[in-house]
């Protein structure tokens, strides 16, 4: 599991923790992401955009 | 206060090396003149005797912030980069925009009595109705800087701020729809070259809400919930509006359901006037791979008058505000090659309802924006061949004209 983190808010998207309010429970994996989902905090940049980061226990 | 000023600026420079001040720390507090104006207009009109300051709202955003931004001018000073984030951190800032709110619903209830209880003609009745509607739509620029924030108290303050102006939708629209689609045709609250504020102003009004509405359907759907549910954030921000009036209703009377719906219609107006001037006819190209390229400095109007940008919260420093969303007003930076209007956005405005006017002060300087060539600022479909024929590449008033 990994973190994927928005290139300009620094919103980070945790596979482990998901975005219930998103729509994506805990556990959704990065691929079952659509390509079109923007960042829910700026909106400025996509899922195609983010940048994959380590993320700590 | 000054002492607790110069204890900040020495704890950033013990931080990082730097010393600063913030030149508009206390200016902001100005803000808040708005929400008082019916408490203003009520007593000039006492002090006066003379009713035309019912209109006291209207007054102070179409002739004092215009007048007040022409002595004071303009200011390009920008935070040091190595202290944005202390700016950011520092609290004083939002507790300036959290008071707004209960100065704004004092004021309306405020309002609500004077209508049902003062004597007042017709006409002082809708100068009232208006300068509430200033309040409501200033107050969406509140709503604005609250509803970017990442704290879910700033989210909640931010619907709340919003329901005067029966606007809630915004919340969504503005952060999910207008930032990603921002000076592309697909964005209704983009204006378009040749497009008139009068043309303007249904389209966005009408695309917002079916944007906002959409957009919460589609998050919602995803969790396989129907947007039928006070989850839905379009939904219940409207329920607050519907509570509010009610509730205004309950205790002052039917009568004051025009004075609402007046203040709710001319407060939206307002911001779409705003909407309007932000990115007139400025287009986002596409890249090779089909996608927009991403919104840049160049693809918002800026301006630096104190005053309209002390009353918005930066609002008017536009480009990093689409760069940086959520940064917060006070560390909003002015860039040098983001395009410039002539005027703060408080004169632009009056100049937008007269479509004439603003067609003979804007296009040339959008057409200079992009060296003469009208094809790649986004066109009104409308009239988009006449304007080709005249702009274009090898249009009579093309490159060369626009350049000279």
């Amino acid at each position: 599991m990994s973190g994927y983190r928005c290139p300009v808010c620094e919103y980070v998207f945790d596979e482990r923790e998901g975005d219930p309010r998103e729509g994506f429970p805990a556990g959704t994996a990065w691929a079952d992401v659509p390509d079109d989902w923007c960042c829910p905090d700026c909106g400025v940049r996509e899922k195609i955009d983010f940048e994959p980061m380590e993320v700590s226990r | 206060m000054t002492a607790a000023a110069n204890e900040r600026a020495a704890d950033t420079a013990a931080d990082t090396g730097v010393t600063w001040r913030d030149g508009k720390r206390y200016a902001w507090l100005l803000g808040l003149v708005v929400p008082c104006a019916p408490f203003i207009a009520l007593g000039l009109v006492e002090l006066t005797g003379s009713p035309v300051f019912w209109w006291a709202g209207p007054m102070i955003i179409f002739v004092l912030i215009p007048l007040i931004d022409v002595i004071v001018g303009t200011d390009q000073e920008n935070p040091p980069d190595d202290l944005i984030e202390w700016l950011e951190n520092d609290r004083y800032y939002r507790w300036v925009t959290y008071l707004y709110l209960p100065i704004q619903y004092l004021g309306l209830v405020f309002a609500c009595w004077l209508w049902t209880s003062h004597s007042m003609s017709t006409v002082d009745k809708i100068g009232l109705a208006v300068t509430m509607g200033v309040v409501a739509g200033i107050g969406i620029n509140t709503a604005h800087e609250l509803g970017h924030k990442k704290e879910s108290l700033e989210r909640w303050l931010s619907k709340i701020a919003l329901a005067q102006a029966a606007y809630g939708h915004f919340f969504i629209e503005h952060n999910r729809g207008h930032h990603v689609r921002v000076a592309t045709p697909e964005d209704p609250a983009s204006a378009r070259f040749g497009e008139t504020f009068w043309g303007f102003l249904p389209r966005s009004v009408i695309g917002s809400l079916k944007s906002g509405w959409h957009l919460e359907k589609q998050r919602l759907a995803r969790s396989g919930t129907s947007p039928w549910t006070l989850r839905n954030d379009v939904l219940n921000a409207w329920a607050m509006t519907i509570v509010l009036f009610g509730a205004l209703a309950a205790v002052f009377g039917w009568q004051v359901l025009p004075l609402l719906a007046i203040q709710a219609v001319f407060g939206f107006a307002l911001l779409e006037v705003v909407n309007y001037l932000e990115h007139y006819g400025l287009l986002r190209q596409k890249t090779a791979s089909g996608r927009y390229e991403r919104a840049a400095p160049r693809h918002s109007w800026n301006s630096n008058n104190v005053c309209t940008n002390v009353f918005l919260y930066h609002l008017q420093r536009h480009s990093d505000h689409h760069a940086n969303p959520t940064r917060r007003y006070q560390a909003l930076r002015h860039f040098e090659q983001a395009p410039q209007l002539p005027a703060g956005y408080a004169s632009m405005i009056v100049m937008a309802y007269f479509p004439p006017v603003w067609r003979a002060v804007m296009d040339k300087r959008l057409l200079a924006h992009y060296d003469g060539d009208a094809t790649l600022a986004n066109l009104n479909p409308r009239n988009k061949d006449k304007l080709l024929v005249k702009y274009g590449p090898s249009g009579e008033r093309g490159r060369h004209a626009a350049v000279a």
